[in-house]
């Protein structure tokens, strides 16, 4: 299965799949010493996001989380790439200046969590290979 | 989005690594958000200059973006530090701090940024004109340019108003353009409300009825606001209801240019009574630290302080928090002196917000709705809110 999206930030990704029905505040919501998911009644609460493809709907809270997502990634805990349905502002400038490959406008209810995909984000799109 | 051949240049690595980042930063936006081009911007207001946000990743992102040729092409001023910047010592900042937090601002000094750090930039020649691109961060400035000014900015994270200044440009979407300044609710105020902590009152009961969702207020039944409250206001509405944009009929420039929405909330005395409960929850023998100057204090504001504290002690740890240039009129004007001699400490540069307080003190005394909120949700305070005058008298006894 490929999923046809949109860029946002270029570069090539793989892993496994971290799927969030929710919005993700990064400043204050995950811990960029750890990569842990911080934020009280998250559905992703306690989940490392390190090195995984991560999938929300969108961002959500302080602007300063753009920060967070480069903290994470000069601690080598950023996501390998990050999958929006709508990436609004904080996620987007986090990805430009921490270079994580990110990507919107797809249908993210049908990627499921735990799957192997990989990401060509100046293509757009997520793939996964087919059980054997 | 369509690119003028210079904005294609910087876009293109041929200004530098920082204008590269910085158009590439924006050109991104003007994509999501569906921008047809980019405007120029005549002004530049910076947020996440303290390092108690930042932290150490910001600075060097920062550092790097100076170290990479970054230069403003427009005025920039920064928002509050963490910090009284010539004055730390005295307000109990260690001394590692203030090491960190010096080096985000000598960041911002390599890359030509004017570094008067201050939520109230317009009250000291970053004074946007109606109709003007700008592209400003700070929440409550934000909120007042956009509204009192007439002026155009979408809310901007420290990254994308640091693009702009580096660029000169902002991508043409959301508030800089005329279709997203229409108002989209009307506000019937049947209260009466004076001062500037019933404005921001206001602002919680308004704020938390738009919930964050983009809406465009067109308030009714204010008849009058001097530039004190509606700073109150805007620093209020933008905590409380995230908003950026609103029209007040009588007062706003734009509020004429619009009819009012059909779509109406009321808000009346109640709205406000409860408000301000909320803003409440700490007993006046709990409070341990007295606030002033959210956002910053203009000159009149301190004048009123040093004209209340004249000859008189005040009897908790009470901060006056303003820009330099407003502190520095009032050393002239003998304010500071007058208000020093009572007790009371300027705390200049920086704010009850982004100041590193948390378990410092138990409950806060503030006018502020806005203080109030960070004192709650960041600091874990309790707070008090009172009229202006009254947290004054109340720091004394």
């Amino acid at each position: 299965m490929i999923l046809q999206g949109r860029e946002i930030y270029p570069g090539l990704a793989s892993g496994q799949t971290l799927v969030s029905k929710m919005g993700i505040s990064f400043y204050g919501g995950v811990d960029p010493e750890s990569g842990l998911v911080v934020e009280k009644g998250h559905d992703l609460e306690g989940q490392c996001i390190e090195g995984k493809i991560l999938v929300f709907p969108t961002g959500k809270g302080s602007t300063v989380g753009s920060y967070t997502l480069f903290r994470l990634a000069k601690n080598r805990r950023a996501p390998a790439a990050i999958v929006n349905s709508a990436c609004e502002t904080i996620t987007a400038v986090g990805c430009i200046i921490a270079e994580i490959p990110c990507i919107d406008s797809l249908p993210i209810e049908r990627i499921p969590d735990g799957a192997y995909a990989k990401v060509d984000a100046k293509q757009g799109t997520i793939s996964f290979t087919d059980p054997d | 989005m369509k690119l003028t051949h210079e904005q294609q240049a910087m876009l293109d690595s041929k200004q530098g690594l920082a204008t590269h980042k910085a158009m590439q930063i924006l050109a991104t936006l003007g994509r999501i958000y569906g921008a047809a081009e980019m405007l120029p911007v005549s002004s530049v207001q910076i947020s996440g200059v303290s390092y108690d946000n930042l932290g150490e990743a910001g600075l060097a992102w920062l550092a790097e973006m100076a170290a990479g040729g970054g230069r403003v092409k427009v005025l920039t001023t920064l928002n509050p530090a963490g910090m009284d910047i010539e004055n730390w010592q005295a307000l109990g900042i260690s001394a590692e701090f203030a090491e960190a937090q010096l080096r985000v601002i000598a960041a911002f000094e390599q890359m030509g940024v004017v570094t008067t750090c201050s939520c109230t930039p317009y009250l000291f020649g970053n004074l946007p004109e109606f109709g003007q691109h700008i592209a400003w961060a700070e929440s409550s400035a934000v909120c007042y340019a956009n509204s009192v000014l007439g002026a155009r900015t979408n809310r901007e994270g420290g990254p994308s108003a640091l693009a702009a200044a580096l660029t000169g440009f902002t991508p043409a979407y959301g508030y800089h353009l005329d279709k997203q300044r229409k108002p989209t609710l009307t506000v019937e105020v049947t209260a009466k409300v004076c001062g500037t902590h019933y404005f921001g009152a206001l602002g919680k009961a308004i704020g938390d009825r738009l919930q964050g969702k983009g809406q465009v207020a067109y308030v009714r039944g204010v008849t009058s606001a001097n530039l004190e409250e509606l700073k109150s206001f805007c620093a209020s509405l933008a905590t409380y209801g995230g908003a950026a944009l609103f029209h007040m009929q009588g007062v706003t420039p734009e509020s004429t240019l619009f009819e009012a929405p059909e779509e109406t909330i009321r808000i009346d005395g109640n709205h406000l009574a409860l408000a301000e409960q909320q803003l409440n929850t700490a007993r006046p023998e709990e409070v341990d630290f007295v606030s002033l100057g959210c956002p910053h204090l203009s000159l009149r504001e301190v004048a009123r302080i040093a004209q209340l504290l004249n000859g008189r002690q005040v009897k908790k740890e009470f901060w006056i928090t303003t820009s330099r240039p407003v502190k520095k009129l009032a050393d002239q004007a003998g304010y500071s002196q007058v208000i020093e001699a009572a007790g009371a400490k300027f705390a200049v540069d920086t704010c009850c917000v982004v100041a590193p307080i948390k378990g410092r003190f138990h409950a806060m005394l503030s006018d502020s709705a806005k203080a109030c909120y960070y004192a709650q949700a960041k600091n874990q305070f309790k707070v008090r809110m009172l009229p202006f005058d009254e947290v004054v008298q109340e720091a004394c006894q």
